[in-house]
């Protein structure tokens, strides 16, 4: 038995090494190699490029608190929400005091920035994301903010009106739906969103 | 259940047993040593990998041997691991500077990653260097898997073969594995995943601005680290503005494919594959899926193919198939059943289809035609879950990486509903075997066919037979081992951290939920799964230690009899069936196999998910039916 370990020792460690080449280096460089020849935007964290200038990644979620903008799903990550470097979930059980008592509070966040509003609030809005980072809000969750975004862009009532349905237009365009029809559920890219609100904004000095 | 639902879970289950037909043929030509097709342009590295290595492949070996070099080769590696982590500050390839890990912490890490279990009690983006996750962490996403499917080949030999002591030769079965399965397949499905968003890189961090800058308010401390307190005894805190966020980067995709092919599961960050770079988009999602189960599954029609029955394989893949199913429905419909409690606090959980266009009209008048409904939601129990995946993806995942011993997810496992957090634990509870890991998975459910028959031979009073080789004590006795080891160190190591401080000091949530966590956490790593009720701070030297260890004892413990079996079964003659024999491919012994799986994890574990999961949900129901 001994004799039989001492004779395998010497594959072991060749094989370990080879091993190691082939799948720890040769490996991921021909993914590295093959993914930035075919797939460069997607490759480096699908950028949003402003200018030449990266103005983030449509697929990481940014936190936003005026009222002018869309708000993004509640973020668990420290020490400020979002944060892209130290992706969390909250992790709190469905039971748990502390996790009532937040979802109690964003309700309520929520109801306090738009008073004329009293519907129940789509759960994926006061609910946090896995990531953290979650891009999307729902389709609901989007609409539902539509009317204070609105008021907080356009003070004149008959004129915020007006701006709603702009909204709602600006929403369905960054609104995509199941991939391919049947995969995922419909979502709403709140950067995007909010890129383009901006930019509706600045042409019409809202 | 929505239709989609089932029509999302239906697409799933198609695709993945339509795949794994194929697949099982290719395998099974790979391992008989003719490779087809274009995998013939490979049979020259293969030579070569012999000659660099100094093997000769025609050189078999009986079962200890194979043992012995299994276990050298994995010692080996998870020795490695454990070394580049507490180097990775000296090596290349840490644009952060990350420092090096902690001495606990890579010892598990080397234990989970060597084990195939990648449990992770730390968070990859603020811990491993790129260098650590590429040489140290893929590498054995790789070799893991392949000594997985490596042991199989084994027992599937010793019931094929007769009056030998020979059961293949270690190191070829391990290059086959990883030469022609696992690197092919995992370099298309990495560039798939690209083409979707996830990243591939080695630049450093990039920095972009925040479109609304934020900021928070840090506490200050003294010279030793120590807070600081105001008049009022508050902590005192400085506001630290934030205009632009750190964007983590990495070559991600290539250790993603081979993380779920492998049935590895451990994530290039922390949220796994709930995080946008991960898992960008529903289709991704969908490929990610099947890749965890894909290569389980085929192993089934390969050992039909290389046992000379392929009945034989289809009747275990349906038990898994059936199993999964099952579970699957419970977790999808007590998730999109979502939290009373939620609804009480004003959140709307409701489901909505997306291209229903019942109502719309009313709301939105008809001037407008919508490609999605505005008011459009999944609804349902979403903390801890993406958007992009919503109710039925997570549930789908969440099922089918536990029950692979994958422990990869795309949602918070802690934050689901009692009911729905109850289906990943107790799939990984029923021992790893409804799918279960590449190689092991099958390997373990062999092993509970084999006891199957034993106890079906006992009902009838002749001795059992399975694929024509008697099973006799020695047989039995290991079978034993390999169905008990998992099942004693989950309760045990559970009990051991419940009546420790540092256990119950760990719970991130009161009540029987942190019960379930502590339970969580050593049924993943006592069965090589290596997901979490994540909330469970792991990340202490008691839990690594403890947790290390029973990763090592379950992987090395099961594999080790596995083996002995293979090599007993190897050595008998073959008996032709006759009128007393019990066919092992019919719908009455998937049932009978069926209740021994369910019935083995549910007398073990019931009274324990009775505190956890179980009762927090008669909580959850009680406190909505208070006025």
């Amino acid at each position: 038995m001994f004799r039989e370990t001492l004779k395998q020792f010497k594959p072991a460690l060749l094989f370990l090494l080879v091993l190691t080449v082939l799948t720890g280096v040769i490996y991921p460089m021909a993914v590295t190699g093959a993914a930035q020849v075919f797939f460069p935007k997607q490759a480096n964290g699908s950028l949003v490029m402003i200018n030449d200038k990266p103005a983030g990644s449509e697929l990481i979620g940014q936190a936003f608190s005026a009222p002018k903008y869309f708000w993004s799903r509640p973020s668990a990550t420290g020490p400020f929400p979002n944060n892209a470097g130290a992706s969390t979930g909250s992790n709190l059980g469905p039971t748990n005091a502390d996790y009532l008592k937040a979802v109690k509070d964003r309700v309520d966040a929520l109801h306090a920035a738009d008073p004329e509003n009293t519907e129940p609030v789509p759960v994926d809005l006061v609910t946090a994301s896995g990531s953290g980072l979650d891009p999307h809000i729902s389709p609901a969750a989007a609409e539902y903010q539509i009317h204070r975004v609105a008021k907080a862009r356009e003070p004149d009532e008959k004129r915020a009106r007006e701006l709603e349905g702009r909204l709602r237009e600006l929403v369905a365009q960054c609104t995509e739906g199941r991939q391919l029809g049947i995969l995922g559920e419909a979502r709403v890219n709140v950067l995007r969103l909010n890129l383009a609100l901006d930019n509706l904004a600045a042409k019409e000095a809202l | 259940m929505t239709t989609n639902a089932i029509l999302q879970i239906g697409l799933y289950l198609v695709a993945l047993l339509g795949l794994a037909m194929p697949l099982g043929w290719y395998m099974a030509r790979v391992y008989s040593g003719t490779p087809p097709g274009l995998a013939k342009l490979l049979a020259p590295f293969e030579r070569l990998l012999y000659r660099l290595c100094g093997v000769k492949p025609e050189d078999e070996m009986n079962w200890k041997t194979y043992a012995v070099a299994m276990l050298l080769f994995n010692g080996l590696g998870a020795l490695l691991v454990y070394a580049i982590q507490r180097f990775q500050l000296a090596l290349p390839l840490n644009p952060q500077q990350l420092p090096a890990v902690s001495p606990d912490s890579s010892f598990n890490t080397a234990a989970s990653f060597a084990t195939n279990t990648n449990w992770q009690s730390y968070g990859g983006e603020t811990t491993m260097s790129y260098f650590t996750q590429m040489v140290a962490l893929s590498v054995q996403n790789f070799v893991s898997a392949a000594t997985g499917m490596a042991c199989l080949l084994p027992l599937i030999r010793g019931f094929s073969r007769k009056t030998t002591d020979r059961i293949g030769n270690f190191w070829v079965d391990l290059t086959r594995s990883t030469l022609y399965i696992l690197m092919p397949l995992s370099f298309v499905l990495a560039l798939a995943l690209v083409s979707q968003g996830v990243i591939q890189n080695f630049v450093p961090y990039q920095t972009v601005p925040l479109v609304e800058a934020t900021s928070y308010d840090n506490p200050l401390t003294d010279a030793d680290g120590k807070t600081l307190l105001d008049d009022q005894g508050q902590p005192k805190t400085e506001k630290v503005d934030v205009k632009e966020v750190a964007l983590p980067m990495g070559p991600a995709a290539s250790q993603i494919a081979i993380k779920q092919l492998g049935t590895n599961g451990g994530g290039f960050f922390n949220v796994n594959s709930a995080h946008p770079y991960e898992n960008p988009t529903p289709l991704a999602n969908f490929l990610e899926m099947l890749a965890i189960l894909l290569i389980s599954a085929a192993l089934c029609h390969t050992f039909g193919i290389l046992a000379g029955d392929r009945r034989q394989g289809w009747a275990i893949l349906a038990v898994m198939t059936i199993v999964f199913t099952g579970f699957l429905a419970l977790c999808a419909w007590s998730e999109q059943s979502g939290n009373p409690r939620l609804t009480e606090a004003g959140a709307d959980q409701v489901t909505r289809e997306p291209y229903s266009t019942e109502r719309v009209s009313e709301r939105w008048g008809t001037k407008q035609s919508w490609d999605v409904r505005p008011d459009a939601q999944t609804g349902g129990n979403m903390e801890g879950k993406e958007v992009r995946f919503g109710i039925v993806n997570s549930a789908i995942w969440a099922t089918a990486t536990t029950c692979a011993s994958n422990g990869s997810v795309n949602a918070m496992h802690d934050s689901f509903t009692p009911l729905g957090g109850l289906v990943p634990l107790l799939m990984i509870q029923l021992g790893e075997v409804i799918f279960g890991g590449v190689g092991c998975g099958l390997y373990g459910m062999l092993i509970f066919a084999i006891s199957t028959v034993f106890i079906a031979g006992l009902m009838v009073g002749r001795t059992p037979e399975y694929l024509g080789k008697k099973i006799e004590a020695y047989e039995m006795k290991m079978a034993a081992l390999v169905i008990l080891i998992p099942c004693v160190l989950a309760l045990v190591c559970t009990a051991l951290a419940l009546t420790s401080d540092a256990g119950k000091a760990s719970m991130a949530n009161p009540g029987a939920h942190g019960f379930s966590e502590v339970l969580y956490a050593y049924s993943s790593m006592s069965n090589n799964n290596g997901s979490a009720f994540a909330g469970y701070n792991a990340n202490v030297p008691f839990h690594n230690t403890l947790g290390g260890i029973a990763m090592l004892i379950s992987r090395f413990w099961l594999a080790v009899p596995v083996l002995a079996i293979a090599g007993s079964l190897a050595k008998k003659k073959t008996v032709p069936p006759s009128a007393g024999t019990l066919p092992t491919h019919t719908p009455l012994f998937v049932g009978l196999l069926v209740a021994k799986v369910l019935i083995v994890g549910a007398l073990t574990f019931i009274p324990a998910l009775a505190l956890g999961p179980i009762v927090e949900h008669l909580q959850m129901m009680q406190q909505e039916s208070k006025p």
